[in-house]
């Protein structure tokens, strides 16, 4: 990737389950320090997007990342066992032990997100969702990553703990210039921590600053009700 | 010096059964465990009617059925299980069929007629293979456990750990089929772990625990079996299931 600054580009990208094209053609690239909303309805393939962008699906079309670039995933939620013996510690030294680095990181991680010393001995089935939410935010923020795909929780997770970690990211983007791709359902979160957004419905709507990109129109035609404008005229 | 060569070997076994075990509980493998091992029974079966080691024939049937396993994981929809159940009885069947029934009942329980240095030696070095592999893996295998998408951030190929813990299932199956037969090997890999799941508090001492009762399922199984001159497979299997019931009542409260 020739282009400064860019840290990942994405082009003409599409995602087909079976016969069913869950993402159309979508473009667009995200830079250094950046910071990055996707909003959409339910079933626009925001998730999916995120499951390309990390490899884990096919897809056609091109995903350029900066070379050596270390991506951190959270995702909207995991599915746990309950046969799954892990405390939030062990959760954690997954990563440290598997990508060898020093325990420390751990608990740096840990106070980024505001989680007591105390919760890493708890097993992971026993934390609440907001709880849950930051242990794997921790996680991804485990060795630095330069980019950081947040998929935001729908349910569980209450609203001034979900600015507490919106302020959290920001914070570490103006200190480490760390990339923000996150998927949002509150269009406020959008409007005070995105510096671009991309409306996404199978295709993509938009793109550009949410004051310039998000006009009521573009809402409806995206949602397909009149429900936005009411809270951001 | 017999005594301490089949004692050392049936050990080595349960504490590679024990890891195994804690691994394919959570990947709720719990079915696939049995007819993972019942897959064995035509493969016995043939090898006893053209008169070969039994034990390559039964390896050989359950190499097979473990990349059938995760073949049709991989390619279908299906669900598993009832491919998996398909499998664990047909197998049951053809198997039964084509065994000798002179052997039938040692191929199902298993038997204990000792083992040849050369058969010692290649038991002892799977299962430290086994275990090795485990404990080098065991946080690959759980963070993909966890969630694929996170193993994948953290560059791990979740389709090719997955094959990978099939196959060291399966070994560890062939390993155990001697002394415990075709019915009761999927057990000895699925009940300690369960008890060790009544217990455990973390990780690591999930994995402790789970070996340590295979171990001492096979221990004092042992015992018992040439004390009182029982079969030795279903003894074994007794104890561990005893382990079981004493470990419900031992379970953590806060468990969910």
């Amino acid at each position: 990737m020739n282009n400064q600054g860019c840290i990942l580009k994405v082009d003409g990208l599409s995602v087909f389950f079976g016969q069913s094209q869950i993402i159309k053609n979508i473009s667009f690239e995200a830079r250094k320090g950046e910071s990055l909303a996707i909003i959409g309805p339910n079933g626009s393939g925001k998730t999916v997007l995120f499951r390309a962008l990390i490899g884990s699906l096919d897809y056609t079309g091109k995903i350029e990342w900066a070379p050596g670039v270390r991506i951190g995933y959270v995702p909207q939620r995991i599915d746990l066992d309950r046969y799954l013996s892990l405390t939030l510690e062990d959760f954690l030294s997954l990563k440290t032990k598997v990508l060898h680095f020093p325990r420390a990181v751990i608990n740096e991680a840990l106070k980024m997100v505001h989680l007591p010393p105390a919760t890493l001995k708890s097993s992971l089935n026993n934390l609440s969702a907001g709880q849950l939410q930051r242990g794997l935010i921790a996680f991804a923020l485990i060795g630095s990553p330069d980019i950081l795909l947040f998929d935001e929780p729908t349910a569980g997770v209450d609203l001034p703990r979900e600015e507490q970690i919106y302020e959290t990211l920001h914070h570490l983007q103006d200190k480490q210039q760390m990339t923000v791709i996150f998927i949002s359902h509150d269009l406020n979160l959008v409007y005070r921590y995105a510096t671009k957004v991309i409306c996404l419905n199978r295709e993509m709507f938009c793109f550009g600053s949410p004051q310039t990109a998000l006009s009521p129109e573009l809402l409806d035609k995206l949602y397909g009700a009149r429900i936005a404008h009411r809270h951001f005229e | 010096m017999e005594l301490f060569f089949s004692l050392s070997l049936m050990m080595a076994v349960a504490i590679a059964s024990g890891l195994v075990g804690a691994f394919a509980l959570m990947k709720k493998m719990t079915l696939a465990s049995d007819a993972i091992s019942h897959i064995a029974l035509p493969g016995l079966g043939i090898a006893l009617l053209l008169k070969f080691n039994p034990i390559i024939g039964g390896a050989a049937a359950i190499l097979l059925g473990a990349l059938l396993i995760w073949t049709v994981e991989r390619k279908t929809r299906i669900a598993t299980e009832t491919i998996i159940g398909v499998v664990f009885s047909a197998s049951l069947a053809i198997g039964s069929l084509i065994t000798p029934s002179e052997e039938l009942l040692e191929v199902l329980f298993g038997g204990f007629n000792g083992f040849d240095s050369a058969e010692w030696l290649i038991g002892i070095i799977m299962s430290l293979i086994i275990i090795s592999s485990i404990l080098f893996l065991k946080e690959r295998i759980a963070l993909s456990l966890v969630s694929q998408d996170l193993a994948k951030t953290v560059g791990i190929n979740n389709s090719r750990l997955n094959l990978f813990f099939l196959l060291i299932f399966a070994l560890n199956v062939i390993l155990g089929l001697k002394f415990l037969g075709v019915l009761l090997m999927g057990s000895l890999i699925i009940i300690p772990a369960a008890v060790s799941k009544n217990l455990s508090w973390n990780f690591r001492s999930d994995l402790i625990l789970s070996a340590a009762a295979a171990l001492f399922s096979v221990a004092i199984g042992f015992v018992l079996s040439s004390n009182f001159d029982l079969e030795l497979g279903p003894t074994i299997i007794s104890v561990a299931a005893l382990l079981f019931l004493l470990s419900v009542f031992f379970k953590k409260s806060s468990a969910n």
